[in-house]
Parts: C-alpha cells; structure tokens; sequence
C-alpha cells in the first residue's frame, strides 16, 4: 500500500469495554481520502466512542486506528496532527477571546505565527471577524459553534471529524456550515460527519456506515444503499370503502383516510396494488409515491425487534 | 521552532495568560494575606526570639511566608486549571492536540513555577524595607524553590485529576495542604516545639522545604539544608512521577 492509497482512517477490529458494558464490539471500517463519509446510529451505538477512539480521547480496549497511515497510539503526534475534530459538546475556555483560542489552538498543533494569515481567513469564512476580540463566553451557541470548526482548522488537518455539529444550531447556521463543509470537502479535505439528520448524511455523504450496538451494520455508497433497499412507498387518500385488511400490516395511517403503504419493489408492483384497491371498492382521491429515504435504510438497519445482534 | 517544542511552550503560554487574566486573584490576593500574617504576626511576637542567632522574629517569619505562599499557589494553579478545564469540557483541546504526557506536565509545572515565583517575589520586594532579607546561599535557594513549586504544582495535577468538582480541590486545600503548611514551622522554629510536635514535623515535607528556603537566605536551619534537599527531592520524585504516570496513562482524563 503506497502513502497515497493508505486510508484517511483506518480502523482495525477495534473493541472498547466500559465495565461490563461492550461499547464496540470489533469495529473495521476504512474511509478513504478525499470522502465525505457518514458515520450514522442511534444514540448509545458506539459512535462518539469510535470518534474518542480515533481523536485519542477514548483508549482503545483492542485493535488499532490509524489516520493518514499514523498509529494513533503509537504515533499520535503525528496521527492528531492529521486530524481535526470538532466535538459534539459546546466546549470553550472561559479565559480567553476568540482570536487567543485560535492561536493557542494552532500553538498546541506547533503552528506559530504563519499561521495568522489563514485563521484570519478562517474567521471571515466563518463570519467571525467581528468577534475576534471578544470573549468565549459571550458569544451565542452559533458563534461558539463555529469557534469550534475554526479550531479544528486551524492545523489544516487532512481529516476532519465532524461531530453532530448541526445539533441545536439554527436553519441558518445549518446550512451555512454544510455549505462551508462542502467547500473544505472540494478542497480536498477527507471528512466524516456523525448527524442525527439522516437527510443532510444523504445530502452530503459519497459513503455512510450504519454503527448500531457497538457493530457496523452496513457500509456503502448512500446510492447503492438506497437501492438495495427493498420496498418502496405509495401514499394514497382513498374515499368509499376503508383500506382492505391485507394491507393494513404494511401501512400507516397520514391523515384521515391517507395512507402509506409500505411496498416491497418486487412483489407488489404499484399498478397490482392500485387494482387491488379498486376490486376492494376504494375511489383513490390521491396518489404519490416517493423512494426510500436514508431514514427508512436506518430505521430498517437498526430496527432492534428484526435484527439480531451482530456480535 | 520544532513543532513539538511550540506546542509544549504554547502550553506553558496558555497557563500564563490563565492565572495572568486574573492576577488579583492570583498573584495580588496571596501578597496580601502574606502582609496580612506578617503585620499581625510581627506585632504581636515581636521581641519573641526567632531561635536564629542575630535574625529577629519579622525577618525568620519572611521566608517562611513566601515559602508558604509558594507551595499553594503553585498547587492551586495546576488543581484549579485541570479541574476547571475537566468541569467545563475544554480539556478535549489539549487531549486531542499532539501533547505527551511530558509536553503537558512540562507545561502545567513551568507555570505554576512562575506564578509561585511571582508572588514570593513581590512579597521579598514589599517587605525589603521593613525586613531587608539577606541572601546567604542562593543556589540552595533556587534548589529548595524550584523543587518545591515542581512538588505542589505535581500534587496539583494529581488533585485536578482526581476532582470532579470544585469541592474535591478545596477539599485537598483544607484538609492536606493547609494543615501541612501551618504544621511546617512557617511561623516557628520547630527546636520550639514539644518532643512529640518536633519529632511529628519531621516527617512532614513541607517543613523541609521552608527551612531550607530559610537556610538559602540565613545561612542556618533547623537541619541540615543537604537533609531539606533530599526530603524535597524525594517529594518531588513521588509527586511527579504519579502526576507524569497518570497523565501518560489517562488516568480519568481519557476514558
């Protein structure tokens, strides 16, 4: 394996015990340069401990990560170097103004003064530079929150993680951040985003892997993972007679009288269904179908009741 | 610059600019209750014999309250940073960054060292006129400062690790540290104590470190200043080596 072809983050059969608690249960995954990867899972499915794990704040149980091709034990300086987190938690030293976070930052990644000129950039680029002089603890949550991807910057890492960094933030700031994360990622930053909004995983991400209970359910293009899904969804609202009792099981009630029924792409061809409901005496007052979204694949993959567990 | 060199420093930096963003607190505060003990102290036993041949009492009291001064704040600047940065979640920014235990301890020990420092010094310039210390052997002097602030800056970080919350540092100041310093002979020559306080102080470091401070401007001791050495190195050797081991190991600082 050249360096070039080395994976932005390796992870290796990775496990972490908490007590009697398995919080990861053998973990490989591999992002590849230049992706922007989704690391996606219910709360408690083992994905901040994987970011710890990868960021160095969590101490690995077994198995190896490294980033950039640096052991991130063994080599952790130059493993953290090539690595930029911004964490879930609104976090900031009370002490300091934005500009002196900044530069401390960069100060522990062993950037001095060259670095000025790009976290003068950064802060335009955030929308920060006129509040470079003021203190960390005025600021708004948004402010802070993009304070925290600057300081994940500052080091031009080739990695970055983002952690949940939309939680809580406004429409606003949400887009504005992804537009900024597209524009690192054009920029040939590898990145990989852990978020609750399946849709922006889908928007954004070329791959997603889907952790549930400390495993990797699945790791795919978003595309393909869209496409092996199985079903499909017809939304209809229906007059005259009620929805026929074998497709009750498979539907969910909108609104009075809409449904969505959830249809297997093979079995159950759109037209058969519509016939069926006619023979059954509905009048179809609407009709739409969509594809299935991230959200169904997720909701499908960690569905705790269908799926075993994988260790 | 090694990159490696400007982030330890820029370590050290941050800690400075920390205690420095409030230096009423920090450095002003344990001036002044050093003035405090030294005017209240010095008129009331002034006349007392300070058991020193040709040193009077407000002189012997001098050192022993930079001394003093010395040991908590450089315990109280690496606690209350480590368990303030643990409390509010910003430790994440020096645990993520490309710092070994060493650059981290190297880093935490040099700042507490300066502000400890710091304070002793503006207390020797402040009480010059009235005292006018003597300086009989400053390398002794040196020695017994730079181990004792490297002891309780050490015994900070232990602190720092272990709190979870402000209580668990003040619990350490008051229960510990306190008692340790005004046990020390701070305000007395231990030869004045009862047999069994005498024999207690000697097992207590703090008392080697202020006597040994006091030898470094007077010349003489309660012991031997190769014996404050060694308790003072021995300390030191302990206190470090836990705070270096349980940093390299992430000892409840990384999960």
């Amino acid at each position: 394996m050249t360096a070039d072809t080395v994976p932005a983050i390796d992870v290796r059969a990775v496990t972490k015990q908490f007590g009697s608690l398995q919080a990861l249960k053998g973990v490989d995954l591999q992002v590849e340069r230049g992706e922007f990867f989704g690391l996606l899972g219910p709360n408690g499915a083992g994905k901040s401990t994987l970011i710890g794990i990868i960021s160095g704040l969590v101490r690995a149980s077994g198995g190896s990560v490294s980033v950039m091709g640096h052991d991130v034990s063994r080599d952790f300086r130059h493993a953290r170097r090539a690595l930029g987190v911004v964490p879930q938690e609104l976090v900031f030293d009370p002490f300091f103004k934005v500009i002196d976070t900044l530069r401390l930052q960069a100060g522990y990644y062993g950037c001095g003064r060259e670095a000025r000129p790009w976290i003068d950039e950064l802060l335009e680029r955030l929308e920060l530079t006129d509040k470079r002089n003021a203190t960390m603890r005025g600021l708004s949550g948004g402010m802070k929150r993009r304070v925290l991807i600057a300081q994940a910057l500052v080091h031009r890492p080739p990695v970055v993680v983002l952690d949940e960094p939309t939680a809580g933030v406004d429409v606003e700031l949400r887009r504005t951040l992804w537009t900024f994360a597209r524009e690192l990622h054009a920029a040939g930053h590898t990145i990989v985003l852990t978020t609750h909004y399946l849709e922006e995983a889908e928007d954004l991400c070329s791959r997603v892997a889907i952790v549930d209970r400390g495993a990797v359910r699945v790791v795919s293009t978003t595309r393909d993972l869209l496409a092996r899904h199985p079903f499909r969804f017809l939304r209809v609202t229906l007059s005259g007679a009620g929805l026929p009792a074998h497709l009750q099981s498979q539907a969910e009630a909108c609104a009075d009288d809409t449904w969505e029924l959830k249809l297997d792409r093979k079995t159950q061809p759109i037209g058969n269904v519509i016939e069926e409901l006619r023979q059954a005496g509905c009048r179809l007052e609407d009709i739409a179908t969509r594809e299935p979204s991230l959200e169904d694949v997720f909701v499908e993959l960690t569905d705790k009741e269908s799926q075993p567990d994988a260790a | 610059m090694q990159p490696d060199h400007r982030g330890l420093l820029t370590v050290v930096q941050k800690e400075v600019r920390r205690f420095w963003s409030v230096v009423g607190q920090t450095v002003t505060a344990p001036v002044i209750t050093a003035l405090l003990f030294l005017l209240v102290f010095s008129h009331v036993l002034e006349g007392r014999d300070s058991g020193y041949p040709g040193v009077a009492y407000t002189q012997f009291l001098v050192p022993g309250l930079m001394m003093m001064q010395v040991l908590q704040n450089a315990f109280a600047n690496t606690s209350s940073s480590i368990a303030q940065s643990k409390i509010m979640g910003n430790m994440v920014f020096l645990l993520m960054a490309p710092l070994s235990a060493r650059d981290l301890f190297v880093g935490y020990i040099v700042a507490a060292l300066l502000r400890s420092t710091l304070v002793a010094a503006v207390i020797f310039v402040v009480t010059w006129p009235i005292v006018g210390l003597p300086v009989s052997h400053p390398f002794a002097l040196l020695a017994i400062l730079l181990l004792a602030a490297g002891s309780m800056g050490s015994l900070g970080i232990i602190a720092g690790v272990i709190a979870n919350k402000f209580d668990h540092i003040a619990a350490f100041q008051n229960f510990l540290i306190m008692p340790l310093t005004f046990l020390s002979g701070v305000f007395y020559s231990v030869h004045g104590l009862p047999d069994f306080w005498f024999e207690a102080s000697l097992f207590n470091p703090f008392f080697y470190m202020i006597d040994g401070f006091r030898y470094g401007f007077f010349g003489v001791a309660d012991v031997s200043i190769w014996r404050s050495l060694a308790w003072s190195l021995g300390f030191f050797a302990l206190s470090s080596g836990i705070a270096i081991a349980w940093l390299a190991s992430g000892y409840r600082l990384r999960a």
